[in-house]
């Protein structure tokens, strides 16, 4: 039943990315680049996905459980250091080079484009280079932190 | 502003905003999509759940695909500056524990100090690089 719950989650998303179009990483250097002709849409995609779970986030935390675990799995950490700060930047300049953040250019796959797979690629080869170097002095285990 | 689509736009937020918060009422997993995919990949403890989610990413479009029949959107060139991109993000989201649905959404949408400082920073990277380059 979580595979199922699982899967939903990640169709509800992916839908919501092609519908508004971040799946399009023209769309969102549109937003991105404030030189040009400015698309605010991303903003809104942002405002919308924030309404919802900002509402339902605390609905669903008065529960002492969630509906099918045993309990909230929330980041323990909280501390703005070095890796988050460092993590974000480095994060953002390659969002803004092409404008692909993680959601969009894997739900992007399905197309079969070379330059979506490159990336997507490359992306997890990023992944595991910073694996196994983390920034900060102890690797955190990365099931407590935020993208848990 | 002749590019703005508000309407797609709030539709498509609000399907984002559903489906992260199922995850969190039903599993009580933050919907990180950079942690959730990588852990996917390297992490075996937890991962059925996580290929589960990543599949569901994968099939989304294609559905949309057929509800919506001209939809269509553009991809990047394959080169340098895509596969600097992409280790950029990989990089980036591993290092900084997440990416614009982990801190973006669920982050700040649960008023995380980290997390609301994350988005600024990469939303600053992002608008100075594509405003420059």
């Amino acid at each position: 039943m979580q595979i199922i719950i699982a899967f939903i989650a990640g169709l509800l998303m992916s839908i919501g990315i092609a519908v508004s179009m971040m799946i399009d990483p023209a769309k969102v250097l549109g937003f991105l680049n404030l030189s040009g002709n400015w698309d605010p849409s991303l903003a809104l995609v942002m405002a919308a996905a924030l309404a919802v779970y900002s509402v339902g986030f605390r609905l669903v935390r008065g529960r002492s459980a969630p509906l099918m675990a045993e309990k909230f799995q929330l980041p323990s950490a909280s501390k703005i250091d070095k890796p988050i700060l460092i993590g974000a930047a480095v994060f953002g300049l390659g969002w803004g080079l092409v404008g692909y953040c993680p959601g969009p250019a894997i739900s992007a796959l399905s197309a079969g484009n070379t330059g979506t797979i490159g990336f997507v690629i490359a992306m997890i080869a990023g992944w595991y280079i910073a694996r196994k170097l983390p920034l900060a002095k102890v690797a955190p285990k990365k099931s407590t932190d935020c993208y848990s | 502003m002749e590019n703005f689509t508000p309407l797609s736009a709030l539709i498509g937020g609000t399907f984002i905003g559903l489906g992260a918060l199922l995850l969190m009422a039903a599993l009580g997993r933050i919907a990180g999509i950079s942690g959730i995919a990588s852990q996917a990949i390297f992490q075996k403890q937890d991962r059925s759940w996580r290929l589960a989610f990543v599949a569901g990413l994968l099939l989304g479009p294609l559905l949309v695909a057929l509800v919506i029949s001209d939809f269509s959107f553009s991809t990047p060139e394959l080169g340098p500056r895509t596969l600097i991109a992409g280790l950029l993000v990989g990089l980036g989201t591993a290092w900084g524990s997440g990416c614009t649905s982990g801190h973006g959404v669920c982050g700040i949408g649960r008023f995380s100090p980290r997390s609301i400082t994350a988005t600024l920073i990469f939303m600053a990277a992002g608008v100075l690089v594509a405003s420059l380059f």
